[in-house]
């Protein structure tokens, strides 16, 4: 177990040093930071100054190797744009954007584990037949599309929710929270629902079709043979088993929905931090991208990690088959 | 024989409907199992050996349903109980053993975990009586050290182990009859033996019936005490196990048992049947073994089908020999 996790521990910081790779390739490659700092009235000197100051003219290996020591520590410099340290904008930009990924999450995974089985249970029912076109829909409708037509319904015609922004928060300190408050809370639910609708309906499809191969399997008959009763035949015995497959794909997705956030941040203008990558983009402020770049990866590695652990609690066979490939 | 008969199965009809009209993987099957009799059911695959054995214990698989006759469980009839009450019966008073062992335990769970779920759902006892009496259960079935094995995984035990925890799940409720779809075939042979003579023995030992369904002559002569020979949905012969096995009435069964190594005496060739079954949804008019037959007359191909006289569906009853 503990061979195992290191040996993943190990992997995830590989490629957290190639995205830091590419994260760093920017910098050099995506237009020169000299040229965004200094304005049209600029002398050699100038430059040749800033360079220095900035650490340009050293060898590519060494200016690697102090972007990754300074990231390590959380400084990834000053934002281009904003003057600021871009670690200072991140950490007011982060609540907002992780309150609204982990709201989504939680809707996604609840609603469509619940409408997963529920579907391959009365597989024949009218009710499930219902569910399953109107995923359809959930599917193939792009997020932004998604986002703008509750705004229309429930901001404009109706009025009930506000369509931007993301109401009043209670600051505490090192995080500031819309959950305290009726206007935050309000406010996150549109764009919660924007963002979970498209991971609900996957995650549902795919609980959905890993049932019914299971409802198949032998020892659901054998199950069914000894008389026990549908809820454990359903929630022990076959629920469990669809839990691998259902869980390697919800890490991805929690992955996603903390990127798509971009989208749905943009169509709410929800202050988080995919507003503020976006904005980044707009203004060539590179400093600011990379972070974000890193961020992202940092999670995607970190709850894939938590997958591969996952899988261990719920699959016996990974104990052993791993345990014995380890020694 | 009527009341005191454990399982009665008359004129069983079972119907799946498919787009190409109705087939009928078994049709007409009547028989009769007694308290403590091992009655062996064979036949090639698709004979509905199997699909009688889930009709019993009300497992068809949808569209697969009951189409005529009843099946009676002492006495009382249990084909069109309803789905609540059917449940009740399952495992209670019929139990069933898979084929696949490596398949028929759920991977995830402990073995002890399955059987006190399974003696809970029946049996009125509290958690740790259930424990115990899974403890005695896998001990009766031959685990070793079977206290320190209830928690282990399907997957830490071999097949044959992993059988005989099947069994022991399926006779931990204490079930009247026990339906045995084809037990040992996926099975080494060095461990079938075991598994018989053990399902053999616990079965004896408490008087419950058992319906052991199975293409293996020697199964059958092994184990049974009677023998229903199956062919395209019908039955073809059933009786004592020594009469079926040494003075077949029916040509099918001469010809199964021409053509099993080892049941019959001395050096020769064996024996092919010419042809194979047909398939369901082409199984000719009258008697359904006509076109394999060496004895066929113009009678066995025109309707009505034989009915069965003595202990075979045949108009001409021990005529062939082995």
């Amino acid at each position: 177990m503990l061979a195992y996790i290191i040996q993943r521990v190990f992997q995830s910081i590989v490629v957290l040093l190639l995205v830091g790779l590419v994260a760093f390739s920017m910098f050099r490659f995506v237009g020169d930071p000299i040229d965004n700092m200094l304005g049209q009235e600029r002398t050699g000197a100038d430059i040749a100054r800033l360079r220095t100051q900035l650490g340009l003219d050293q060898p590519f290996p060494v200016q690697y190797y102090k972007f990754l020591s300074n990231a390590v520590q959380g400084n990834f410099g000053v934002s281009y744009r904003q003057g600021r340290p871009v670690s200072q904008i991140i950490a007011e930009r982060a609540p907002a954007t992780l309150e609204l990924a982990a709201v989504s999450a939680v809707l996604a995974i609840s609603f469509g584990v619940v409408l997963g089985v529920f579907t391959a249970i009365r597989r024949n029912g009218v009710a499930a037949n219902l569910i399953m076109s109107a995923s359809l829909i959930g599917v193939s409708l792009p997020t932004f599309l998604i986002g703008i037509l509750l705004i229309y319904l429930f901001a404009v015609e109706l009025g009930w929710l506000p369509s931007f922004g993301r109401g009043d928060v209670v600051d505490l300190g090192w995080w500031s929270t819309g959950f305290l408050t009726a206007s935050g809370l309000k406010a996150l639910i549109l764009p919660a629902i924007t963002l979970a609708l498209f991971q609900m309906t996957l995650i549902m499809r795919l609980v959905r079709s890993e049932m019914l191969e299971v409802l198949r399997q032998d020892y659901i008959r054998f199950a069914r043979a000894r008389g026990l009763r549908d809820r454990s035949i359903y929630f022990r015995h076959a629920l469990k088993n669809t839990m691998v497959p259902v869980i390697t794909v919800v890490g991805l997705q929690l992955g996603a929905i903390i990127a798509f956030a971009i989208i749905t941040e943009t169509v709410f203008q929800w202050p988080g931090v995919g507003l503020l990558f976006i904005n980044a983009i707009q203004f060539v402020d590179i400093p600011v991208m990379a972070a974000y770049l890193m961020l992202i990866s940092v999670m995607f590695v970190g709850i894939n990690l938590l997958v591969d652990i996952l899988y261990y609690f719920i699959d016996p066979r990974l104990r052993v088959d791993r345990t014995a490939a380890a020694k | 024989m009527q009341n005191t008969a454990l399982l009665t199965v008359e004129n069983l009809c079972v119907e799946i409907p498919t787009r190409r009209g109705i087939l009928k993987p078994v049709d007409d099957v009547s028989l009769q199992i007694a308290p403590g009799e091992i009655l062996g059911v064979v036949g090639e695959s698709g004979a509905g050996k199997s699909m009688t054995g889930n009709a019993v214990i009300g497992l068809l698989d949808p569209p697969a349903h009951i189409s005529g006759g009843q099946v009676l469980l002492n006495g009382k009839r249990v084909d069109n109980l309803p789905r609540e009450q059917m449940r009740r019966v399952r495992g209670k008073q019929i139990g069933m053993v898979f084929q696949d062992p490596l398949t028929s335990l759920n991977p995830l769970l402990p073995i002890g975990d399955q059987l006190v779920e399974t003696i809970q759902e029946h049996l009125p006892v509290s958690q740790r009586e259930a424990r115990d009496r899974a403890v005695a259960a896998l001990d009766e079935v031959g685990i070793p050290a079977a206290s320190s094995r209830i928690d282990s995984y399907p997957h830490e035990f071999s097949g044959g182990m992993r059988q005989r925890v099947v069994i022991a799940l399926a006779l931990c409720a204490e079930p009247d009859l026990v339906i045995a779809d084809e037990p040992t075939t996926a099975l080494d042979v060095s461990v079938q033996a075991q598994i018989i003579s053990l399902l053999k023995k616990l079965c004896r030992e408490r008087g419950t019936g058992v319906m052991l369904v199975t293409h293996d002559m020697g199964v059958i002569a092994e184990a049974s005490d009677r023998v229903a020979v199956m062919y395209a949905g019908r039955l073809a012969e059933i009786g004592p196990v020594r009469q079926v096995l040494t003075d077949p009435q029916h040509p099918y069964t001469a010809g199964l048992m021409g053509s099993t190594p080892g049941a019959s005496l001395g050096r020769r060739r064996l024996n092919q049947i010419p042809g194979t079954m047909p398939g369901l949804n082409a199984v000719p008019d009258g008697c359904a073994y006509h076109p394999r037959c060496p004895r066929a007359e113009a009678k066995c191909r025109a309707e009505p089908r034989p009915p069965v006289s003595g202990s075979a569906s045949c108009w001409f009853p021990g005529e062939v020999k082995i």
